[in-house]
């Protein structure tokens, strides 16, 4: 049974589901991407840059725990956050495809950072005015942490492209395997759209020409070229995910599925 | 690190060509309080070792402001001149400021 059976055919309990749904997407999206930057340590071509991926997998891990805490709130049927992490399976899973796929190498990773994290900033940066007063402070505190994200994986991709030949190779090669999922960062479904009405969410096909704007710059800083264009991939939002977040999930999950409630 | 450039440097601190060179780190823990030599680490220039410093040193909010040096531009004393740099200050009692009698009244003296 998916959310949308679940939402029932009342205004109220329409604007509830809705608005549960849109926290979980945003979760979702932090919770994942912190999953897999988790997943690189101890891996990391440096000792350095170990803590900066681990730093930057806490960071989007707590702003996931607040989300889906606050969407616990609004859900209203007693979940906090590790409820909603833990006890949900990938069809429930609302989080966009690009922060669901695998690591590949340091470059890969790099470059799904820079995208994920640039369209994010400009969409919390908005959601700071949100008329959901919490999600309004969690923007602000999560936006100071994402801006650093972007400029770390900025510094990453120009001296990657910069770098030797193989680096600037591997970097080309990321921005190519990703590029399908960049317009599912801006899809404007009927959900927020009318969250947009009430001024929860924000349309996010206004934040497009930021987020190209500021991939111009940083192409031109590479000396990279436009990536190639690509039949866009979505469905994330709608629970239509791609074989990646199985294992993702199965290796987050197994621990508190195993033992409910554990504590250590 | 070409030869040509090691002129300047402190040739004791060893860089190889396929790794990032040394930096040291200095942290204000907060405003008004010098910078204290916190650790090093490695990098591929001066901005990454600034973030790593960052993400290295100040994690749990240790400072307010960061500096890096290259750990070859730092010129240190030899340890096998310790005897002839430090040794004839040990006697030199009067260059203490102990010989004065300090007011009870004064404070933070």
């Amino acid at each position: 049974m998916t959310m949308l059976d679940q939402r029932g055919t009342d205004a109220p309990a329409r604007q509830v589901g809705i608005h549960f749904d849109y926290l979980l997407r945003l979760g979702d999206d932090s919770l994942v991407l912190g999953q897999r930057l988790a997943e690189w340590c101890g891996h990391a071509p440096a000792l350095e840059i170990d803590l900066s991926l681990s730093n930057m997998a806490l960071d989007l891990i707590g702003q996931a725990t607040l989300l889906l805490d606050h969407a616990g709130v609004v859900e209203g049927a007693g979940r906090d956050a590790d409820a909603l992490a833990f006890g949900r399976d990938a069809l429930d899973y609302r989080n966009c495809l690009l922060v669901e796929q695998p690591n590949g190498d340091f470059a890969r990773t790099m470059v799904r950072q820079w995208l994920f994290c640039t369209a994010q900033s400009h969409l919390f940066s908005e959601l700071t005015d949100s008329s959901d007063e919490a999600l309004a402070a969690i923007a602000a505190k999560a936006l100071k942490e994402l801006r650093y994200h972007v400029e770390l994986s900025a510094d990453w991709i120009v001296r990657l492209a910069q770098g030797t030949e193989e680096s600037g190779r591997r970097i080309r090669d990321a921005f190519d395997w990703h590029w399908r999922f960049v317009d599912e960062l801006f899809e404007f479904d009927a959900v927020e759209q009318a969250l947009a009405e009430t001024a929860i969410a924000v349309d996010r096909t206004m934040l497009r020409a930021k987020f190209d704007a500021a991939l111009s710059d940083l192409l031109t800083l590479s000396q990279l070229e436009q990536p190639a264009e690509h039949y866009p991939v979505t469905g994330g939002r709608r629970g239509h995910h791609s074989e990646h977040i199985g294992p993702l999930l199965a290796v987050m999950q197994c621990l508190p599925r195993a033992y409910p409630g554990a504590k250590w | 690190m070409s030869e040509a450039m090691e002129g300047d440097r402190n040739p004791s601190v060893a860089e190889t060509p396929n790794e990032w060179p040394l930096w040291e780190v200095f942290v204000r823990t907060r405003g008004g309080l010098a910078h204290r030599h916190f650790g090093s680490l490695h990098a591929s220039d001066g901005e990454m070792a600034l973030r790593h410093a960052r993400d290295l040193y100040t994690r749990r909010q240790e400072g307010v402001s960061l500096w890096v040096v290259r750990s070859s531009s730092i010129i240190a004393s030899d340890p096998d001149n310790a005897d002839s740099f430090f040794e004839p200050a040990a006697d030199k009692i009067y260059r203490h400021p102990t010989f004065y009698q300090i007011p009870d009244v004064l404070k933070h003296i």
